[in-house]
């Protein structure tokens, strides 16, 4: 499909409209990712039926209510490891994993490092807000130094974490991170993530007007966004010197667009050869 | 032999996995764990070669959110673990409860608190297993007392989670799991297995937690077309959240209601010599292999004792218990654990019989001599 999808697609048909209206406060980033999700959907013409999403506690892990698919709101920080769970009884579900950044990185670490080096067929889109929104506005593992939260008062002094390098690290196999002002790009980066076979981690900067941005003088979306983009950092603009950690306000230090991609063995696929090389063993006794 | 079966001498550990197999579990995940790792070991040979899926997770927590994802997507589904472990599985095993999917969690008891003894045995267990996880929620627990039972009790487990789609945890200790004995493997054809009712019909009449006749509604299997939502935030008939106090109350009393409704089919207890005693022995598990050996010499010294023990120990047999025990002045507990059974003893007895412990919780066994001494000190007494 081309860009001219932006016409026929209609985000009501993805959605459970007697849901609405949604719980999101206005100008909250979440609504835009879930609209580039269900874009890059329709695009790859996945069928509703076969659509599994899992998603884990805070304001990222409600809006997976509102979608037309098999919902799966689960326990806070356990997301990807109910999902891996189905996603290898049921290869046949396209199953998306919603997480944001308290769920993933900081109670749910652990499952994600291993969800990456597993490999096994998924995409993970966490919503980084660098805060947790649903329970107040308390800091988290990315809410940048000297931010104000709820339990940083003072100013944040702890160093954030870089999620796509750690999902490199781990083994993902499909990197990306894009911002929500570019809804095209985003939408595409999700539909190769959707499409990659492997364990695709996708980190999408959201805002969180309400909790974050006001704490922080930060201004309404529009501002919130607009300094998102700042940050950016397309592959096309080379490498860059420093990184997100250390850095996380210098302007275009933010690499955004497809990280790291290769094409290694799915685990599931190898699951299910071993097995079978194990009955194909037993029976020829 | 019967002829009926295949006969295998195995280690509990073991028969609870070849139970799980016989039951149709089609997937495994766990943790290393002593005195359980057997289990896992087990599975990871088993179920490749019985078209299943075996998945060592990251840690205690991935393996029971596994096991309820595989189980969200229409598969049977067991984790087996001990002590610190079971502590951490616990918050998903409280989804699996309010969500109602089912699952098999096996615990094999070893000494505690915190690590404690990993390679002695203990039943300190017994209240976790019931109140474990946060809020009011509703499980099974089953104490088989011998490898043969290990292997019936997994099958059953299984029966009762689909059944009623409600997690079932299996609990024994150390010396069981350890303990090699003769199974009677029963030809697959023989045995009465149970999956979940699963959606048929309209979608839009569909509703994932309505009510139905037997309480249990039918699960949605993914890719059958419902397309609902699961959620451990509490729901409405729909599936999706509500705090409207009325609908949590109808939602939150049939959960308990369809435990009561089937009590016939989850309750299961022996009771030996009861019809005459005055004294009987309460107790589970490994505790009742030394109880039952105790009895016959008591008997022969022209004590009346007999022995009530709990297979199915939560929800605990109460009626069943309360019949058998009406003719007893003494209720003896033998339990390896500072006094856990003893406690739903004296809710059900009030002050009406005289209740004894018998604890032990140095990681060694109670050992049959123990209580033939307390009997013999309870008869004098009178
Ligand atoms: S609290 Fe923040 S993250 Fe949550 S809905 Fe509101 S704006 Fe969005």
């Amino acid at each position: 499909m081309d860009s001219s999808s932006a016409d026929s697609f209609n985000i009501r048909d993805f959605l459970r409209l007697d849901m609405f209206p949604h719980f999101l406060c206005p100008g909250c980033g979440h609504g835009i990712a879930m609209r580039a999700l269900l874009w890059a959907i329709y695009e790859l013409e996945i069928p509703k039926d076969k659509l599994a999403i899992v998603s884990g506690i805070g304001c990222s892990g409600r809006i997976g209510a509102y979608i037309d698919a098999n919902t799966f709101h689960v326990t806070h920080g356990r997301p990807l490891s109910f999902a891996s769970g189905l996603a290898l009884a049921r290869p046949d579900l396209n199953v998306i994993v919603i997480t944001g950044d308290g769920d993933c990185l900081a109670i749910g670490g652990n499952h994600m490092i291993h969800a990456c080096r597993r490999n096994l067929n998924m995409t993970c889109m966490m919503l980084n807000n660098e805060v947790y929104g649903m329970t107040g506005g308390q800091a988290s593992p990315t809410t940048s130094e000297a931010r104000y939260t709820t339990t940083s008062q003072s100013g944040c002094i702890e160093p954030v974490f870089d999620a796509c390098a750690l999902a490199t690290a781990a083994g993902a196999s499909f990197v990306g991170r894009e911002v929500t002002i570019h809804l095209p790009d985003l939408k595409d980066l999700l539909r190769q993530g959707l499409a990659h076979k492997g364990f695709s981690f996708i980190e999408v900067l959201s805002d969180c007007t309400e909790v974050f941005g006001r704490k922080n003088n930060l201004g309404e979306s529009p501002e919130m966004i607009l300094s998102q983009k700042s940050r950016m950092r397309p592959s096309s603009y080379g490498s860059v010197d420093g990184n997100i950690v250390d850095e996380p306000f210098r302007a275009n230090t933010l690499p955004t667009g497809i990280l790291s991609r290769n094409e290694r063995p799915e685990y599931g696929d190898t699951y299910r050869k071993h097995a079978a090389d194990i009955r194909a063993l037993k029976s020829g006794k | 032999m019967s002829g009926k079966g295949n006969h295998k001498d195995l280690q509990g550990n073991h028969a609870c996995a070849l139970g799980a197999i016989a039951a149709g579990c089609k997937f495994f995940a766990g943790y290393p764990i002593t005195p359980s790792s057997e289990i896992t070991e087990r599975m990871s040979v088993e179920l490749p070669a019985n078209d299943g899926i075996f998945i060592q997770m990251e840690d205690e927590i991935a393996s029971m959110g596994a096991v309820i994802g595989a189980s969200m997507g229409g598969v049977k589904s067991m984790t087996a673990t001990s002590g610190p472990g079971f502590s951490l599985k616990q918050e998903n095993i409280g989804y699996a409860a309010g969500a109602e999917i089912p699952c098999v969690i096996v615990n094999v008891m070893r000494g505690g608190p915190s690590t404690g003894m990993p390679t002695r045995p203990a039943q300190g267990d017994l209240m976790q297993a019931r109140w474990g996880t946060h809020g009011d929620h509703q499980v099974i627990v089953l104490t088989p007392d011998s490898v043969p039972e290990i292997f019936t009790e997994t099958i059953r487990a299984f029966n009762l989670s689909e059944a009623l789609r409600v997690p079932v945890i299996i609990l024994f200790d150390e010396i069981l799991g350890h303990l090699v004995e003769t199974v009677e493997i029963p030809n697959p054809d023989t045995l009465d297995l149970k999956t979940r009712k699963f959606a048929k019909g309209p979608r839009e009449d569909f509703k994932p937690y309505g009510e139905t006749k037997d309480m249990v509604p039918p699960m949605a299997r993914p890719g059958d077309g419902y397309r609902t939502h699961t959620t451990g935030l509490t729901h409405w008939e729909d599936g999706f959240p509500t705090q409207i106090p009325a609908q949590v109350e109808r939602m939150t009393h049939r959960l308990s209601g369809k435990m009561i409704k089937h009590r016939q089919i989850i309750e299961s207890w022996e009771a030996i010599d009861c019809e005459d005693a005055e004294i009987i022995i309460c107790t589970i598990g490994i505790s009742a292999r030394a109880a039952r050996q105790a009895l016959k010499p008591a008997r022969k010294k022209g004590i009346k004792v007999g022995l009530f023990r709990p297979i199915t120990l939560w929800p605990f047999p109460e009626q069943a218990f309360k019949d058998v025990t009406k003719s007893a002045h003494t209720i003896l507990i033998p339990e390896m654990n500072g006094g856990q059974l003893i406690l739903e003893i004296q809710r059900l007895c009030g002050d009406a019989v005289r209740l004894v412990g018998l604890n032990r919780m140095d990681g060694e066994p109670i050992e049959p001599e123990e209580i033939e001494t307390r009997i013999k000190e309870l008869a004098k007494i009178g």
